[in-house]
């Protein structure tokens, strides 16, 4: 039998690699971060690329409807749950954005021998694709990411990082054919990366951004608020902000916050001020990136409500990249948007480092920081 | 140019307002322009929006106002038309190109991201300040080619000695911007912030020098043009204006081997055709072309390839909005020392002026 025969439906996780040692066995006591690890590792397994959220969207319905959460969907595929008084015009509305959508590839044509082409779906680096596991399409058929071999290259090729035109995907097939079965053109693929548990606090996975945000957004709404504060998981991030565009519209809210796995380069060789944000120190408040200037009264605010609480924080140091705050802040009339970032190292490749506190302190400041709107609101 | 107008223009080009913290701009336009018009409103991203002639309730709602209002472009020029005017909407922006803190070393200093349009040799040796009136120079790593000169490797020194004293200075996200004295050079001003604080000051003599208009009169100083055309996008939706035209400067092709461009300093306003993010409107551009020939006010045409204005964002407002530009062309354009034509800038006044006066048809 050919790998990508395999049923689908036979194993929890067909097609991932064998674990390995401290992968994946459930620790026998619940410790403290033991919760969110386990529904991270859903969420960070699920496959959604940009597009294609459909396994993301099931786990977070289902999660909505255990927590007694309305919730509905709209044609891009947005979900959007309410949590907040009767009368949604009570008061200042709070639109908080957490995308569903990872980075990743789909297939683009089959060739002669067999093999898949691909097309990138949203920023990765061509050099992390190179012999990377991969899962494509819904029955998560596996395969790998192939490319010329060393011995056969020549010394001026090895000077360049492979292209992800050069690159392409081997599924075992023999044939067109016999791929054709299994795969076709527009099939989405997704690294086959296992959420692991690297020690009690830090974590291993893939598509952190923005699962983690996800996650953060699912615990804030566990809680009740007294203002009207929509939780939208948002599609299409990473090409473009487009579900928070037509989720914005519909909502039209005064305030708009992102919630994102962010830029963490707190690594060797990187300069101190050329580190965005550092591992294990709290969410990073934005101040501005390339799509939004953060309104100086949401910093101002969620500083504050840190400090009150006691929790960690600390300001984005980069004013590179973009999220759906970018979208939001502009819809209609306008809204003062803000952003709260756990953050994740080696975010866009195949496997991300986060910090599971983070996740719990991103989550606390975010829920006291809505229970301090319940207070007022000077726009 | 009177010596009031050429005050006010300095009063404007010196305030301090890189985008998304325009405050201080913002007040002081406030301040200048509550004697000549309605009413005065800041929306939610901070433009401000000041109504001259509003005849009906409810056109200037916010957010929850304007949710409720779908098709409202639609209604007014139904409305308006009746009346015989029409509802327009003029944009200047308040905000200059500028930086921002991204990190304060052990030693006090600061390294920064900018915002908008800044390049990196033009910051050599600039002074800029911030907010709260705290001045810094640029300095930079040793460089082995000055080709290697990026922001990454340049910092700003604001004088501190440790980072407990920078900060009580300045926090990681606080802005600044260039900061010089506006000087006169024969007919000539030069001054930081020229784009677009000259179209601000156009727009506030139009509302000092303007007399009867059958038009409703929005004058909007938006925020975040530099960055996008972020204000002037939410603020035209909250109006849903009949008619847009934006006051900005534009490049000019008039210096020693310059990019070809048929705009010089000194031969009028410049009425757009076209620049990266838009076609203006052909029956308001011929409009404002024939109100200049009918007033003996000189006008030359611009076609600017690069760069946008905020008329660009306008025009794509809800179910689209006819829109325009009136430039003043404006020489090193992103430098501290933005120059200007005074005879262009009173020309760019009395276009506007007339046009507003006019029935702004075509």
């Amino acid at each position: 039998m050919t790998a990508h025969a395999q049923d689908p439906g036979r194993e929890t996780h067909p097609g991932w690699e064998a674990s390995a040692n401290r992968e994946t066995s459930a620790p026998p006591a619940r410790g403290p971060y033991d919760e969110e690890a386990e529904l991270l590792g859903q969420l960070s397994e699920a496959a959604g690329i940009s597009g294609w959220e459909g396994e993301v969207r099931g786990i977070i319905r289902g999660q909505l409807e255990k927590m007694g959460v309305c919730y509905r969907t709209d044609h891009l595929g947005n979900i959007i749950a309410y949590r907040g008084p009767d009368d949604e015009h009570a008061g200042l509305r709070v639109m908080l954005a957490a995308h569903m959508d990872e980075v990743g590839l789909v297939v683009s044509g089959i060739d002669k021998s067999g093999l898949l082409r691909f097309r990138k779906v949203g920023g990765i680096d061509d050099r992390v694709l190179v012999s990377k596991s991969v899962l494509v399409g819904k029955n998560r058929v596996p395969g790998v990411i192939g490319a010329k071999p060393i011995h056969l290259q020549q010394p001026k090729e090895q000077e360049n990082p492979f292209r992800a035109e050069e690159l392409f995907v081997d599924i075992g097939a023999r044939n067109k054919e016999e791929a054709e079965k299994v795969a076709k053109v527009g099939d989405p693929i997704v690294f086959a990366t296992r959420f692991t548990r690297l020690d009690e606090r830090r974590a291993r996975g893939k598509a952190f951004d923005d699962r983690a945000g996800c996650l953060v957004l699912l615990g804030a709404l566990q809680e009740k608020y007294r203002v009207p504060v929509y939780g939208v998981f948002t599609v299409q991030e990473e090409v473009g902000l487009r579900g928070a565009q037509v989720a914005a519209y519909a909502i039209a809210p005064g305030l708009g916050l992102a919630l994102e796995g962010t830029v963490c380069s707190d690594t060797p060789g990187s300069e101190e001020h050329l580190q965005a944000t550092r591992m294990g120190a709290g969410p990073a408040i934005s101040v501005m990136d390339a799509a939004t200037i953060h309104n100086r009264r949401v910093i101002e605010r969620l500083v504050e409500v840190a400090g009150k609480a006691g929790i960690p924080y600390q300001l984005r140091r980069t004013t590179s990249g973009g999220n759906d705050a970018g979208r939001i802040h502009l819809a209609r009339a306008g809204a003062a948007a803000g952003g709260l970032s756990v953050p994740c190292r080696y975010i866009h490749s195949p496997a991300s480092v986060l910090d599971l506190e983070d996740v719990v302190n991103t989550r606390r400041l975010l829920v006291e920081f809505l229970h301090s709107l319940e207070e007022g609101w000077t726009p | 140019m009177k010596e009031e107008t050429r005050e006010l223009i300095r009063n404007l080009t010196e305030a301090f307002g890189p985008s998304g913290q325009e405050e201080q701009v913002r007040e002081l336009i406030a301040s200048l322009m509550r004697p000549h018009v309605d009413g005065v409103r800041t929306d939610a991203l901070g433009n401000l929006i000041c109504t001259r002639g509003a005849r009906r309730v409810g056109t200037a709602g916010g957010p929850a106002a304007t949710a409720g209002r779908p098709g409202a472009a639609g209604t007014a020029t139904a409305e308006a038309g009746a009346g015989g005017g029409k509802k327009v909407m003029l944009a200047a922006h308040m905000d200059e190109i500028g930086i921002i803190v991204t990190h304060i070393d052990d030693k006090g200093f600061l390294r920064f991201g900018t915002i908008g349009g800044v390049m990196p040799h033009r910051c050599l040796g600039q002074r800029v300040v911030f907010a709260n009136g705290t001045v810094g120079v640029f300095g930079h790593e040793k460089l082995d080619d000055p080709k290697d000169l990026k922001f990454e490797r340049m910092f700003v020194d604001i004088g501190a000695s440790s980072r407990a004293e920078a900060e009580e200075k300045v926090r990681i996200g606080d802005a600044a911007a260039f900061t010089r004295p506006l000087e006169r050079a024969g007919n000539r001003l030069v001054a930081k912030a020229m784009d677009d604080r000259i179209g601000c000051a156009v727009l506030v003599e139009v509302a000092r020098r303007l007399g009867t208009s059958p038009h409703e009169v929005y004058f909007v100083f938006t925020v975040q043009e530099e960055v996008g055309l972020r204000g002037a996008r939410t603020a035209a939706f909250g109006l849903a204006p009949d008619v847009a035209i934006a006051v900005d400067i534009t490049l000019t092709g008039d210096t020693p081997k310059a990019e070809t461009m048929e705009v010089s300093l000194g031969k009028g306003a410049a009425i757009k055709v076209k620049d990266a993010s838009l076609i203006c409107h052909p029956g308001l551009r011929r409009s404002l072309e024939e109100t200049a020939r009918a007033h003996g006010i000189a006008y030359q045409l611009e076609i600017l390839e690069r760069g946008g204005t905020d008329a660009g964002a306008m025009q794509l407002t809800r179910e689209g909005v006819p829109a325009g530009v009136i430039s003043v062309p404006c020489r090193y354009a992103h430098t501290p020392s933005e120059m200007v034509d005074e005879g262009d800038v009173e020309a760019c006044i009395e276009l506007l002026v007339k046009a507003l006066e006019g029935p702004l048809e075509w």
